[in-house]
């Protein structure tokens, strides 16, 4: 790890805001906000149930409305709920949902439905090596922004031919020249230097041809960013063995899974990483890589970081920084204590030690808290 | 100290095709006793590996002449290619640089390697990665086969635009194919006396396209119960790869998800100038390095890495039946493996091609087998 001090790698972990797109401050009624919470399946019920302990622990000005997602139904109205309690609040923070695969294909992914409703265009994913984490690789800050809404994720398939399956993958020019200007504009923001736009424009050259030609037009308007392109084969190789010298990523849907996926795994694993969906109008925060971890529910073995770091995110879209780095702060000093590692650490802490040790250390700083 | 006996053959990097054994394929042909095998130079790094192939064929004194076919990668016409494919058609093995794809050319020019694949149905494409002795890497005891689809799903080349701005790519998964690379890699996997076959999909995005293909893998798994069969999302996959690639032993996927994670796995051994590829069809073989590098920027500087290229040779040799030069190839490149002043610029040493290759040879020749002169 770099000479960095733990306050500016949580600075460094602070999210973007749209503050030249004027867009109003988020509301607040008595001086409260109101969050949707989505508890999703498998982990995501008890780690929820973390977070709001740590709130109410810290005396943080948010409500939760807990709204149930059941993936077992067929009917889609539980996530139509749900996304209408995202449209009133603004803001959500959730569990994953499962996609049961024995049901049938009409039956469309939860998650997905929920971020195309709500045009969460751009996810954003920031890998940063831990000090208190040993991994393979060190010295790793990539961004990977990925195109949310389109691509292999349209879920538009048919079978003409009995026998035969087509899948299309769509790109369009409107959402690429977005996400690619959301990117650069992240990238500005953040002071980053760099941005690799990744594709397999010699095979789809049509598609991502398209995806690669609209960054490179987007990369004009940002001269002091350097830009360029790298095929997703040669990418993922060069993740395993240099990943230092990423620095921003773009990239279409599919790529932008795996991209996440295997830079998560670098960082240490998904238990680590916080990952953000962000709308025009909405943003809905969540574990970057999106598991459900039906193997280690309720079993007080799951790593609580990556969700307690998505509330962080949370609160700094909320504007109460405060809070955000308090939490920030205190969860970085607990993954530097290897006895708290949880087992997807290659420790044998359990999720309520790390939870209460992340509370000792915000009781120790001082600020008011209810007692533990 | 590899050693290489034919039954027992380090499964590495020996290319027994299961189907040459079950049905009536006639052996290779040979003229006056040699073999004609196609040769594609390619562009970047790909000519002067494969001159160096033929350097080291020729010092062996190995039985087989290249008819050489260029395909130039700057041309529009399909021309160079499809002469390419007739001499493919017309020797049934071939071994191939890869050929460039430029991107500043029109969409209609369709990639000449994915043409080449299809035109002969060279379904399966098979890599197989192992940690090799010489080679430092992060991860250690890596042994995984991967076994990807070659001629459908996302590379069908098949893309429109019907509403300017909107771009609709086509990712075909047919049943037939998906059932045919399913059996392939079940009977390789017996073959080799494998233990478990991943499958690798992203079924619950796309529920028909990969749905169908993680049906018929369960269907194909059905009938192989001494093998065990699991299915594993491709996200999940490629994490688990940077973490513990020691789970994996077989794994079978459609064409995009092959590409990303063969990557990775080379990745993972070693680089790209470890590892070679071969491409089977049920009557044609194309044997090539696996992770399809044309290597521009590296080219004619006498700095690649000539291991893949000369692994698959061997690999190639031993689908022509000619197992004693396989072996002794491949014994002496991963011998010089070992020798690590000797390793080029990718694995992070700073020696040059000519002296690997060299080095090649002269432990071919102290071996005590006919050779020309050094």
């Amino acid at each position: 790890m770099t000479t960095r001090s733990l306050r500016s790698l949580s600075g460094a972990l602070k999210p973007l805001f749209n503050g030249h797109l004027s867009r109003p401050p988020p509301a607040r009624y008595g001086g409260r906000h109101t969050v949707t919470l989505i508890p999703g399946d498998g982990i995501g019920p008890e780690l929820a149930n973390h977070v709001r302990e740590l709130f109410r622990f810290c005396c943080v000005p948010v409500d939760f409305e807990v709204v149930n997602v059941d993936s077992s139904m067929a009917s889609e109205d539980d996530i139509n709920n749900a996304i209408m309690a995202i449209r009133r609040n603004g803001v959500a923070l959730k569990g994953n949902i499962e996609t049961n695969h024995n049901l049938p294909p009409s039956y469309k992914s939860r998650n997905n439905l929920l971020r195309t409703t709500l045009d969460l265009y751009a996810n954003v994913m920031h890998c940063q090596s831990l000090p208190g984490v040993r991994t393979r690789h060190r010295n790793i800050d990539i961004m990977i922004i990925r195109e949310n809404t389109e691509g292999e994720y349209s879920s538009l398939e048919h079978e003409n031919v009995p026998g035969v399956v087509e899948c299309l993958k769509i790109i369009t020019k409107t959402k690429s020249l977005r996400i690619a200007d959301y990117a650069f504009r992240t990238a500005r923001a953040k002071g980053r230097r760099r941005v690799t736009a990744v594709h397999k424009a010699n095979i789809m050259k049509l598609g991502d041809g398209l995806f690669l030609e609209c960054c490179k037009e987007v990369a004009c308007g940002y001269p002091e960013i350097s830009f360029d392109s790298m095929i997703v084969d040669n990418t993922s190789m060069q993740l395993v063995s240099r990943p230092q010298q990423f620095d921003v990523m773009v990239m279409p849907n599919l790529y932008g899974n795996i991209v996440s996926n295997v830079c998560a795994g670098l960082v240490g694993g998904p238990g680590l990483v916080p990952g953000a969906n962000y709308g025009e109008d909405y943003a809905v925060f969540e574990t970057g890589t999106r598991n459900t971890g039906k193997s280690i529910a309720n079993r007080n073995s799951a790593n609580p970081t990556a969700m307690l770091l998505a509330s962080c995110l949370l609160l700094d879209h909320l504007r109460l920084h405060a809070y955000a780095s308090m939490i920030r702060r205190a969860i970085l000093s607990t993954v530097t204590e290897t006895r708290l590692h949880t087992a997807d650490l290659g420790g044998q802490g359990s999720t309520s030690d790390v939870v209460q040790s992340i509370m000792n250390a915000i009781q120790s700083t001082g600020p008011q808290t209810l007692s533990i | 100290m590899w050693s290489c006996q034919t039954d027992s053959c380090p499964s590495a990097f020996c290319a027994a095709h299961p189907q040459r054994q079950g049905e009536n394929i006639p052996p290779p042909a040979k003229y006056g006793g040699r073999h004609t095998v196609t040769l594609i130079p390619g562009d970047g790094i790909g000519p002067e590996l494969l001159n160096h192939v033929r350097e080291v064929f020729r010092f062996s004194c190995v039985p087989v002449d290249f008819e050489v076919v260029h395909v130039n990668s700057a041309l529009e016409t399909e021309v160079d290619i499809n002469n390419a494919i007739t001499a493919i058609r017309r020797n049934g093995v071939a071994l191939k640089g890869n050929i460039e794809t430029k991107h500043t050319m029109a969409p209609s020019v369709k990639s000449r390697n994915n043409l080449l694949r299809t035109s002969l149905d060279l379904f399966a494409n098979v890599m197989h990665c192992q940690s090799l002795p010489g080679v430092q890497t992060r991860h250690k005891n890596i042994d995984i086969m991967i076994i990807r689809e070659n001629t459908e799903g996302e590379y069908s080349s098949l893309e429109h635009e019907s509403v300017s701005g909107v771009v609709e790519s086509l990712k075909i998964i047919t049943r037939n194919n998906s059932l045919r690379i399913a059996e392939y890699a079940f009977r390789l996997a017996r073959e080799k006396g494998r233990r478990k076959v991943t499958a690798v999909h992203k079924a619950n995005i796309m529920k028909l396209g990969d749905g169908l293909f993680l049906e018929c893998c369960r269907e194909v798994a059905s009938g192989y119960p001494d093998i065990t069969f699991e299915s594993m999302i491709v996200d999940n996959t490629t994490m688990q790869l940077v973490s513990k690639p020691q789970q994996f032993d077989v794994m079978v996927m459609p064409n995009l998800y092959g590409n990303i994670v063969s990557n990775v796995c080379a990745g993972l051994v070693g680089g790209p100038g470890l590892v070679p590829g071969a491409n089977y069809g049920r009557d044609y073989a194309v044997f090539e390095t696996a992770t399809r590098n044309t290597g521009k920027s590296i080219a004619n500087r006498n700095i690649a890495n000539p291991t893949a290229m000369l692994l698959a040779s061997c690999m190639m040799l031993d689908h022509l039946e000619l197992y004693d030069h396989a072996s002794s190839i491949r014994n002496a490149v991963l011998t010089t493996m070992n020798e690590t002043r000797l390793h080029t610029a990718d694995i992070g040493g700073q020696g040059t091609t000519l002296e690997v290759v060299q080095s090649i040879m002269r432990f071919i020749q102290s071996k005590g087998q006919l050779t020309s002169d050094l």
